[in-house]
């Protein structure tokens, strides 16, 4: 009883503060086009040219907030009835394995379906144009690494955590503690990268201040995962991902309608139109138009943004193999009967993500047709905002109220993206830190129901206590790496293990640690010398240049506009803040020359996994090989797993 | 584990599960390998033979366009393949072994 009433409490005061931090308008998104204007110099000078572009998006807050409401309440009430059916740790982790394959294939899609991706492709799409679409193949053909060599053995070998499988070739406490803290380091990397995420888009969707919305959505997670457990997790997911997916379809739908569902009719639209042909020019750096050269047509062509081909196989590497080894995702395969289930969730995932991925670049490419890439920019330089925006369009415009319903549908849509994804992330960290560490290593596996159920949800608050508190403190740095981080740490030392214990006889524990812990080190090693970090002598010579052209033009007597006079003033600033700084590990430049560590640390996780295993041999784990190896096959023994 | 002490190596030379984990991991990785040959040769033709990309093929789409939606559809035959040779073939044969080995173990 108290419980229910604590629970309630905490729901209404978090509902409070969203109500209440919406009331001021917004002034951080006028700082975000600041720093916009000066970072984009081409593609500013251009947009100078035409009419003032709006620097906020005006929507109606009374029906956004509303909206965000209705999901707080329906995702409560999902929470309020799943947390009567927690009574056991399989409950708590894996919702008693009885989520049918359909319904877990639309929770991992909406695990999968992050607002970056919703938002982010779209916004990607809206200022690159065809490289939005060639961005989304890489995290959905994750899909097939994940059908073809996860999912099956997965269901079929493991328990709750990824510490489940490699327990079963060696009963080292060594080899689950290392496991446990591969997981939790990686899923911490991405849930900070969802948070500080969560946190700024909150900020631009309503105008709540970062600091409230990180600890309100910190907030709601922690009752929610604690309350609810896997189940509440799962509807939680299936819902989003609905949601998701209807609100995709609409403004697909009614982008397309404007051209009688004519896809040809709607590119050629996109490439006539000369706020886009103006915006690739700013892109392409021409100062003036080159004759013949058709700007529009370069929009549907790749490589605007993503022009080193060796970064881009670097961050399908990390893709391809890194979306696999994922702790959130590989958990959802614990949530199916067997392995027939495991294999068909997944199926439906990839229908679903793979319908989804398509519809936000074709919303992408609409948003860049009547919103204008200029405008997306001014609004956020990240182009967040296009699919809300695209949306207040397609309904009818701004200030009507069909368009803002529209669009407070989208945002709230991508509300609950940021719950579904959370909440996923923070039961896998709690399932690795209670079940892994406290059950398995501490009480070496003796621990009764009650117990682990309540070490769960202790382990569930510190957890995202610490998120909030780091989401916190990380709000003013460039998060955009950690989520590559997470990728590549997964990539190198989780896949090259799961992969060699599921199929090598000869894989053991040396070669189980080695690989975790060499292959997580290496790959943030890579990334901490990375052109990915900070480095304050190339924001500064940056700013150099600025101050040279604005102060060559005052030597030369040109009285400079306002908006130049502040662009000179802060990059005046911005050098002599970073002229004398380093990054992060005290370097002026980066040392290795991709974004992306993939390609040098895959290679070196699976050696490391490969010479640990020659290095410390043993005869006995070997002979383990054979149960593993019979029941990741078959399945057998699978009710083992799931009845105590 | 309550039943650790079956004979597994033994189990694992029955020939039924020799044939299932033969066939499944041939069949897996040549899978696995194709896909990701295709998925490989977007970026490397993107980057390194953009010309080609450009030619159009429908209106204004152009070869780099279709590409990409091509990796897509390449994604879901994989994962109708796999799923009609597991329904059709994996599955009655795991059934096969699972009961050999239930048997053997009693």
């Amino acid at each position: 009883m108290m419980n229910r009433i604590l629970f309630i409490l905490i729901m209404a005061l978090t509902i409070c503060s969203l109500a209440n931090a919406a009331e001021p308008s917004n002034p951080v998104v006028g700082q975000s086009v600041q720093t916009a204007g000066t970072a984009t110099t081409a593609t500013v000078a251009s947009v100078k040219s035409s009419a003032p572009l709006a620097k906020e998006v005006k929507s109606n807050k009374v029906i956004t907030i509303s909206m965000f409401m209705a999901i707080v309440f329906v995702t409560g009430v999902i929470v309020v009835k799943a947390s009567k059916s927690n009574k056991t740790a399989a409950d708590f982790y894996t919702a008693g394995g009885g989520i049918s394959g359909f319904q877990n294939g639309w929770a991992i899609a909406g695990d999968y379906l992050s607002a970056a991706t919703f938002l982010g492709i779209a916004g990607l799409t809206s200022m690159f144009g065809a490289d939005g679409l060639m961005y989304t193949v890489g995290p959905f053909f994750s899909f097939v690494t994940i059908l073809l060599i996860i999912a099956e053995p997965c269901r079929n070998a493991g328990k709750y955590t990824l510490g489940d499988i490699l327990s079963l070739r060696s009963s080292s406490k060594v080899v689950r503690g290392t496991a446990a803290i591969s997981a939790v380091v990686v899923s911490t990397f991405y849930l900070l990268g969802q948070m500080v995420g969560a946190g700024k888009l909150m900020q631009l969707l309503l105008g709540i201040p970062y600091n409230v919305s990180v600890v309100g959505v910190g907030t709601l997670m922690i009752v929610y995962v604690t309350y609810g457990g896997m189940k509440a997790t799962t509807w939680v997911q299936i819902i989003k991902a609905f949601l998701l997916m209807l609100s995709g379809l609409a403004l697909t739908l009614l982008l397309l309608w404007k051209f009688g569902f004519n896809m040809l009719a709607f590119y050629d639209a996109v490439a006539l139109s000369p706020n886009i042909q103006e915006h690739v020019r700013g892109l392409m750096k021409h100062a003036t138009p080159v004759a013949g050269f058709d700007y529009g047509q370069r929009f549907l062509e790749t490589g605007l943004l993503l022009k080193d081909p060796l970064d881009q196989i670097s961050l399908g590497i990390a893709f391809a193999i890194g979306a696999a080894g994922l702790p959130h995702i590989m958990m959802r395969f614990f949530t199916v009967p067997d392995a027939k289930a495991a294999r068909k969730s997944v199926v439906i995932a990839m229908v679903l993500i793979g319908i989804f991925m398509l519809m936000v670049t074709i919303i992408g490419f609409g948003a860049a047709l009547y919103i204008t890439p200029q405008q997306i920019m001014a609004v956020d330089k990240g182009g967040n905002m296009a699919a809300p925006m695209i949306a207040q369009y397609l309904g009818g415009g701004v200030g009507s109220i069909s368009g803002d319903l529209l669009m407070a549908f989208v945002c709230a849509v991508a509300f609950s993206t940021i719950i579904a994804v959370v909440s996923g992330l923070i039961l896998a960290v709690s399932a690795a830190v209670a079940h892994d560490f406290y059950v398995n290593i501490i009480k070496d596996g003796k621990s009764d129901q009650r117990q682990q159920v309540k070490v769960a949800k202790i382990a569930a608050v510190v957890v995202g206590g610490i998120a909030i508190l780091l989401g916190i403190a990380c709000e003013k740095q460039n998060i955009a790496h950690l989520v590559v981080l997470a990728f590549a740490v997964v990539a190198s030392s989780n896949f090259p293990v799961i992969l060699f214990s599921l199929f090598w006889k000869r894989f053991n524990s040396g070669g189980i640690v080695c690989g975790l812990v060499f292959g997580a080190l290496f790959a943030i090693g890579v990334v901490l010398v990375s052109p990915t970090m900070t480095y304050p002598k190339k924001i500064a010579a940056d700013a150099k240049k600025i101050v040279d052209v604005m102060e060559k033009k005052q030597v030369e007597g040109v009285v400079l506009a306002e908006n130049e006079v502040k662009a000179l003033e802060k990059a005046r600033v911005d050098y002599s803040k970073n002229r004398d700084g380093k990054s992060l590990v005290g370097l002026d430049a980066p040392l290795f020359p991709l974004k992306n560590p993939a390609i040098l640390s895959v290679p070196v996780g699976f050696l490391a996994a490969i010479l640990g295993t020659f290095l410390f041999g043993n005869r006995r784990e070997e002979e383990m090989f054979d149960e593993l190896f019979i029941r990741q096959n078959t399945g057998y023994n699978i009710s083992e797993a799931t009845d105590h | 584990m309550k039943e650790g002490r079956k004979d597994w190596a033994a189990l694992a030379k029955i020939p039924k599960f020799i044939e299932l984990h033969k066939k499944k991991k041939a069949f897996l990785l040549t899978l696995w390998c194709l896909g990701s040959i295709m998925f490989y040769m977007l970026p490397l033709c993107a980057g390194y033979a953009p010309e080609l990309m450009k030619i159009k093929i429908l209106g204004r789409l152009n070869i780099g366009y279709f590409f990409c939606l091509l990796e897509f559809a390449m994604t879901w035959a994989i994962a109708i393949i796999y799923t009609h040779k597991s329904n059709t073939y994996f599955d009655p044969l795991t059934k096969e072994v699972l009961a050999e080995i239930t048997q053997g173990a009693k």
